[in-house]
């Protein structure tokens, strides 16, 4: 139930229950409550959950677990004799 | 699809596990705590990737799961009545209650809708004022601060014809009732990558120094899972026990602070009992007084019975993680996802649904 799937903002508006977005989420497109993060941008991912944008993701911290893993192989690569 | 194809990729997937085989010279125990971590670890096969010292047991992070049955009657008590319209996630409609589950109530005439977000029953409310309308709000933190908003807005707008009736969990206090049990045999915790998103992972601190046990916020991707299974396994073999974040693209220390403040005005903590677990002090949330008006079990009168769990279904030592689904014996025989005795076979993220659906045989293939 803790599903929070990531979502491109493509458009912000006003709506009825405050500020809102169209999102993305490979091309399907949902309403969202931005409420919980105000400072989004257009263009920003979001991790949405019920309808709720919970978090942006950081596209910096995304790209880390990728120098880890080469970080790893090449620790890996030095073990092996 | 961003953010999710590539930490599907099963070249990283591999990396990670060598790195995993490389690292681990004795036999660990780790317990992933939420139910969609449980279910991508089952659907990809990833504990099969891993060393046989590695055991990977499955928590109790599945709302459905743990919702206990007196709150289920009281849905189905709720949805059968002529004036309510009830709202609920989809995943609770075919949790069997002592004769039904709220889709026998629904094809029996009850006004039974599935709603994506709390904030549609709200709207519900809104368009259809001679209706009561009640959404059942289940879930852990992540699902806190949209229930939240749903009240508060609800409360904003006057509407009168609105309610909840709230079966809200907390995780932190069910991992220290886990670690406090003298059975416990984890040694360490994937803690639940969206819960932390909303609440941040200050709480575990206290935990991970007072039972010894390193705890790695983890997400739910493949590459997610093995990154927070080696993050844990290399703090185990180093003879660490830290709070490590390895879903930073997501979780911050402090979690999201607009949707705890929220939380802290629409709701208080109270204790909670869990189905399989038993009541856990402090481990619930329940509408604060000012809201007391929406709060469904006051306005409708509900009343407690206490239900037995039926006698053959294990799944409270399943919760627990003292028992892996396929050793019960009535799993696959007469509990089956078409015909569930608890809730850990009803759920997509209950441990048994998913044993069943890709581990069972006759059951889906692995994608």
């Amino acid at each position: 139930m803790c599903l929070a799937v990531p979502g491109k903002i493509m458009e912000m508006q006003e709506g009825r229950f405050g500020h809102m977005a169209k999102v993305s989420f490979g091309g399907v497109v949902k309403q969202v409550s931005l409420a919980y993060v105000p400072e989004a941008k257009l263009g920003d991912y979001v991790m949405v959950h019920t309808g709720f944008a919970i978090s942006i993701v950081d596209e910096a911290e995304a790209a880390e677990v990728w120098g880890y893993l080469e970080e790893m192989a090449a620790l890996a690569a030095e073990e092996t004799p | 699809m961003r953010f999710v194809t590539e930490y599907r990729d099963a070249a990283a997937c591999r990396k990670l596990a060598e790195a995993i085989a490389r690292l681990v010279t004795r036999p660990w125990t780790l317990m992933e705590v939420c139910g969609g971590q449980t279910h991508s670890i089952i659907k990809f096969g990833l504990d099969q990737l891993l060393p046989e010292q590695v055991t990977l047991v499955h928590g109790p992070g599945c709302p459905v799961c743990v919702t206990p049955l007196e709150m289920i009657e009281k849905s189905l008590e709720l949805a059968a009545r002529p004036d309510v319209t009830f709202c609920s996630f989809g995943d609770m409609l075919r949790v069997p209650g002592k004769s039904q589950d709220l889709l026998a109530v629904k094809a029996g005439g009850g006004d039974v809708r599935i709603v994506y977000s709390p904030l549609d029953a709200v709207a519900v409310a809104q368009e259809e004022p001679e209706r009561e309308v009640v959404f059942f709000a289940v879930g852990f933190e992540t699902t806190a601060p949209g229930n939240a908003m749903a009240v508060y807005q609800a409360k904003e707008m006057g509407l009168t014809n609105f309610s909840m009736l709230v079966s809200h969990v907390l995780v932190p206090p069910a991992v220290e009732a886990l670690l406090s049990s003298p059975d416990c045999r984890v040694q360490g915790f994937l803690a639940a990558g969206h819960v932390c998103t909303v609440m941040g992972y200050g709480e575990y601190e206290p935990l991970a120094a007072k039972y010894g046990v390193p705890i790695v916020v983890t997400g739910f991707e493949p590459v997610d899972i093995l990154q927070g299974v080696h993050a844990c396994l290399k703090q185990l073999e180093e003879g660490r026990a830290e709070v490590e974040n390895a879903y930073a693209r997501s979780v911050r220390h402090e979690g999201n602070l607009p949707a705890q403040e929220l939380i802290r005005e629409v709701f208080e903590v109270v204790p909670r009992k869990w189905r399989g677990l038993g009541e856990i002090p402090r481990s619930g949330l329940s509408l604060r007084e000012p809201y007391a008006a929406l709060d469904a079990e006051k306005r409708f009168g509900l009343t407690e019975t206490e239900i037995p769990e039926p006698e053959a279904c294990l799944s409270g030592l399943v919760l627990q993680g003292l028992k892996r689904p396929p050793e019960c014996p009535a799993f696959g025989q007469e509990c089956t996802p078409e015909h569930p005795l608890g809730a850990t076979m009803v759920s997509s993220e209950g441990a048994c649904a998913a044993y069943y659906r890709y581990r069972h045989v006759g059951g889906e293939a692995p994608v």
